[in-house]
């Protein structure tokens, strides 16, 4: 860990112009992971601007055309017992409290959890090589222990999948990312924001390195009557998804008025299907559909060795979780399987 | 009499105020004037040569005073015997910053010194080294041809080699009317106690060291360092009054301890080294395992043959080795049996001693086995048991001083209501959860190593125990207590038990569940004379009426001693050593198994384990919903923290079943899961229902308390019940630890 300048921002704009000009300069909100990063050596920076004390970011309040923005510097347990989160989007609420633990869900921002790395053994490992730490260095995880990998939207420069359940349900229900930077602001759709990783696996999302998120949108449908988030881990808490799923529906008697599916611990980014959500418009919720759904989301992917069983677990944990989202008071704590 | 004593009842630990409230001291929170800091660095090469060491850019940066490394180490011990610890395996111990090999990746090739940590960790990072890689070899599985018996040493005595075959193996498991074959695979596992290594030097000068170190023997690291760096033994103490876990990674002196020591006498300062959480992964393990089993039985479910082979992990300079390959002949009569057990060497640091070394690793294969057996027999797994019950030790042909083994099969059966299980796989169901249960054996020796105590009555009535042994939160200084307490009549708060240090009478290492044992018996032996000479003073007054009595004659109640025949004539501890003009009286003494009367017989403690699990019958996904586990371990000092154990072994059998491993890249040559965040263990919400009975067992045979030791018998059977619990709700039988959930679907 190296020395290193602080700089509490003043306001949104200061903490802009403090960034874009210096290279080496990070924002710091919970700091949850950047710590980590820190003392792996995987991040040294110069120059910490602290912005957990811009009042812009720090509110959750409703829109006028509806939906409800999310600031970016809310704590992701204040997110997650927000009496409309709770209420209006219970999807998000329960995946926020899939993830991590309570006391870093206390420290942890909305901005910061979308910013967060992956938890790929390799990439954390500052001697050995990884294309996202160093590009062109190589993959070991491709022929390593992959069990935590990825199983679509790989490439040959990277397996590794985004940690993230807060983003999971993000991704579901559509939400929008807005963003500052020197040259003004800009919104990103939720499924735009993050990135695969292609021939640049070391970008993990389309922000720049001088933008900050302010705050996200959620659209006015929540999902509330039929929803459901599903955790596959190792163990019951405290342990990233090996494969999760957001469910959201909108019912109408049986048949499926409208659908969102999003996939967590199998991919770079949140994984939705249109095709499979399209397939399901109109149809049953049952577990048959949801089967042909499963097949269309799981299209084209590719086990690594380790993770190969990802890709029945996937299958059978959206297929679950549908049923789930018909029920949704069967779910129990941390995103288990139902009772 | 009897309403006063503490033994047997559920006594809180003494400390547990200091530890709640932060005040208990652990080695690396000593305050201390001038303290230097020093940063390990690891090597990120697991084979070669240190060709090149560059410091210049390190020893540029403000605040760092030195980085040691073989290049300018000072002189250190020529020959490895004063390397050697109490602990060491067959082999030529680890020396660090010894000269340019790398054995092993992670291994310690320099030390950087600086004003504060953060600067010493800072520049660890800037030291330029240049390195010779040589091929290695990590993986076990890809070497099983290297295999080889281990070699003899000084550790062979409590980790014997397992005894030679009987009968005709081959020929009896061939013609056998019901056999079972299988392979288990057991992972790598890292201690991972809460507390990192740790260790503060304080320089006194002349020679003289105190050392706060966070270890599980103070004599044996104390012996460690005057032996390796020349200094005088007595100039040497090493104090560790509070340790945050060990788990047997304490065992033997860590390489923090060393390069503290040599950074504090080269720099004639007080010094601190920490480890951090991935440098905990960097010494002992234990180690992974491949188990051949062979069982066979007549149609009755009487056990002809037993075969058990063992393939297990070492370093490539000691010979380590558990006790594995002959815990099932401990336990079930066989007339033909097959035992061995070899290790094969590789590019890692030497495996250590981990919670039940040998016996989790072995009873696990053993008892999954017997519940395979059971189904081809279509005989209840319990029932099995019973048929192949015996009060003899098979291994040894020897009687067990006592085995209350069949009072913990039932009463942990009836608590449980194993009477309930339908036998069939996937027969039992609760709404979307296939429903299990599995039950095994454990066995765990009974140790009892020297130990020596000093006695001393103080004037204003407080009875000072010294002994050298560390209490590793088992609860050793709260049951040490309860037993001088009982000897001497006195109440909890009259007793101060004085621990941790190895200026204090010997004690051995804290491991094997054997300090209870140790300690306790020698503290007994020494409150018997304590007793006499308590006695002989008080005869010594003008006309005192204890004139003519005999040991025997009085007995010790309240602060007070009294005469059997007359309770009534008594006189005060306090008066008596106020008669002895307030010197207080005194008596060392020491306490040790009786090897004579025990070499007829075997000595172990015995557990039952019984376990409910619910596997999803969709995603797989596994929960210990309740478990439950007798224990047969003589008499038990202190229920509460007994119970403590048990409940800490059982949660650690959950983990060995469901959670942990330390995953090696064998092309890297190195763990990849270093960090508590990806080397699971249990959370609370893995944690179900867990309930403990301790079964009776009265031992009058095994030593003056009765007792047996609890450390490690509440883990052994676990991991089998989990694992049988599984096939019962499943129908699958997995046979490599951890279980994963993915493989159940």
């Amino acid at each position: 860990m190296n020395n290193f300048g602080y700089k509490q921002a003043e306001d949104t704009r200061e903490a802009i112009s403090l960034i874009e000009h210096n290279e080496t300069a990070k924002f710091v909100a919970g700091g949850t992971n950047l710590i980590d990063l820190w003392k792996y050596n995987i991040a040294n920076p110069s120059q910490l601007i602290d912005i957990n004390h811009l009042a812009e970011l720090s509110e959750i309040k409703t829109l006028e055309h509806g939906g409800l923005r999310l600031g970016a510097g809310v704590k992701n347990a204040d997110t997650a017992y927000h009496p409309v989160v709770e209420h209006q989007y219970p999807l998000l609420s329960k995946a926020i409290l899939a993830g991590a633990s309570a006391q870093i869900r206390n420290m942890a921002s909305n901005g910061g959890n979308l910013l967060q790395r992956t938890r790929c053994y390799y990439f954390y490992d500052a001697e050995v090589p990884c294309n996202k730490r160093i590009p062109g260095s190589g993959c070991p995880a491709k022929d390593g222990y992959n069990r935590i990998h990825a199983i679509l939207g790989t490439s040959e420069h990277c397996i590794a999948v985004f940690p993230s359940d807060m983003c999971v349900a993000l991704a579901a229900l559509d939400a929008v990312v807005n963003i500052t930077g020197p040259t003004g602001n800009r919104s990103i759709a939720f499924a735009d924001f993050h990135r695969l990783p292609d021939n640049r696996p070391d970008l993990d999302n389309n922000l720049k390195k001088d933008e900050l998120i302010t705050s996200i949108d959620l659209p006015e449908k929540g999902f509330a009557a039929n929803y459901a988030y599903l955790k596959l881990r190792d163990r019951h808490s405290y342990a990233f998804a090996l494969v999760s799923v957001a469910t959201a529906l909108e019912l109408k008697g049986n048949t499926i008025e409208d659908v969102k599916i999003a996939l967590g611990g199998v991919a770079h980014k949140p994984w939705r299907s249109t095709e499979a959500e399209e397939f399901l418009k109109g149809k049953a919720a049952n577990a048959e559909n949801f089967s042909i759904a499963a097949d269309l989301i799981l299209q084209g992917a590719k086990g690594f060795g380790y993770n190969e069983f990802k890709i029945k677990l996937a299958k059978k944990a959206i297929i679950r979780n549908g049923l789930m989202a018909l029920n949704p008071e069967s779910q129990l704590p941390g995103a288990q399987p139902s009772a | 009499m009897e309403l006063n004593k503490t033994v047997g009842k559920s006594i809180s630990r003494l400390e547990g105020k200091l530890k709640v409230t932060g005040a208990a001291k652990y080695a690396a929170e000593y305050k201390v004037d001038d303290l230097l800091h020093g940063y390990v660095v690891s090597s990120p090469v697991t084979k070669g040569k240190i060709t090149k060491i560059d410091t210049s850019r390190a020893m540029a940066i403000p605040g760092v005073i030195e980085v040691l490394s073989h290049e300018n180490r000072p002189k250190l011990a020529w020959f490895d015997l004063q390397y050697m610890d109490m602990d060491a395996p067959p082999g030529t111990v680890f020396k660090p910053l010894y000269d340019e090999n790398i054995l092993y990746n992670g291994q310690p090739i320099a030390l950087v010194v600086a004003r504060d940590f953060e600067t010493a960790r800072y520049a660890s990072a800037q030291i330029d080294f240049e390195f010779e890689e040589e091929i290695f070899q990590t993986c076990l599985e890809d070497n099983l041809d290297k295999a080889r018996p281990a070699k003899k040493g000084f550790a062979t005595a409590l980790k014997p080699p397992p005894p030679p075959p009987t009968g005709e193996f081959e020929t009896a498991f061939a013609n056998a009317a019901v056999k079972v074959e299988s392979e288990f695979q057991h992972g790598t596992e890292h201690h991972n106690p809460i507390e990192l290594f740790a260790t503060t030097t304080v320089y006194e000068g002349k020679g003289k060291l105190t050392i706060y170190d966070k270890t599980q023997g103070t004599i044996n690291n104390q012996l460690f360092v005057a032996n390796i760096f020349g200094l005088r033994y007595k100039n040497v103490r090493v104090l560790a009054p509070f340790v945050g876990g060990a788990f047997g990674s304490g065992l033997r002196p860590q390489y923090q301890l060393f390069l503290c020591v040599m950074a504090a006498l080269h720099l004639k300062q007080n010094v601190r080294v920490v480890l951090d959480r991935k440098q905990m992964f960097s010494f002992s393990h234990r180690p992974p395992a491949i188990q051949k089993m062979r069982f066979a039985s007549d149609m009755n479910g009487r056990l002809t043959a037993l075969g058990h082979e063992v393939v297990a992990e070492t370093s490539n300079f000691e010979d380590y080795t558990e006790p594995t390959a002959s815990w099932s002949h401990r336990l079930y009569p066989a007339p033909n049996t097959l035992f061995k057990h070899k290790i094969v060497p590789l590019d890692v640091y030497t495996p250590m001693d981990m919670r039940a070394p040998g016996g989790s690793t072995a009873l696990h294969a053993i008892e999954c086995t017997m519940d395979e057996l059971s189904y081809k027999l279509k005989i209840d797994p319990l029932e099995l048991r019973l048929i192949n019950y015996s009060d003899v030790d098979q291994a040894s042909k020897k009687p067990y001083t006592s085995k209350a083994l069949r009072e913990c099969y039932l009463q942990a059966a009836e608590k449980f209501g194993w009477k309930d299980r339908n036998p069939e796989p996937r027969s039992m169901k609760r709404g979307n959860k296939l429903v299990g249960y599995g039950m095994a054996t454990g066995i765990w020796d009974a140790y009892q190593f020297p130990a020596r105590v000093q006695l001393m009555m103080n004037s204003d009535g407080l009875l000072v125990v010294n002994n050298a042994t560390t209490d590793i939160g088992t609860g050793t200084l709260t049951v040490m207590t309860q037993i001088a307490a009982d000897e001497l009549g006195l109440s909890l708060e009259n007793v101060d038990f004085r621990y941790g240090d190895s200026k204090k009478p010997f004690s051995m290492f804290q491991g094997g569940s054997a300090i209870t044992s140790s300690t306790g018996v020698a503290i007994v032996v020494a409150a018997r004379a304590l007793r006499k000479k308590l006695l002989k003073k008080a005869a010594e007054m003008n006309s005192s009426p204890f004139k003519k009595a005999g040991d025997e004659d009085v007995f010790f109640e309240s602060g007070n001693m009294h005469l059997k025949k007359d309770p009534a004539v008594m006189i005060s501890l306090k008066d008596i050593i106020a008669f002895n003009k307030g010197i207080p009286i005194k008596t060392t003494n020491m306490g040790k198994p009786h090897m004579l009367k025990l070499r007829k017989y075997s000595l172990a403690t015995h557990s039952a384990s019984f376990v409910e699990v619910e596997v999803d019958q969709d995603v797989g996904t596994v929960t210990v919903t309740r478990a439950v586990t007798a224990v047969a371990a003589g008499k038990i000092i202190n229920p509460k923290t007994a119970r403590s154990q048990i409940l800490g072994s059982m949660i650690w059998g959950v983990s060995k079943a469901l959670h942990e491993e330390t995953i090696m890249d064998a092309k890297l040559g190195k763990y990849m899961n270093a960090n508590l965040g990806e080397y699971h263990i249990p959370v609370h919400a893995d944690i179900g229902e867990l309930d403990v009975i301790f079964a009776d067992e009265k031992d009058e045979l095994i030593n003056e308390l009765g007792t047996k030791g609890v450390g490690e018998i509440g883990l052994v059977g676990m991991p089998a019940a989990i694992s049988n619990a599984i096939f019962h709700a499943t129908g699958k039988r997995i046979y490599k630890l951890p279980i994963h959930f993915d493989e159940l679907i």
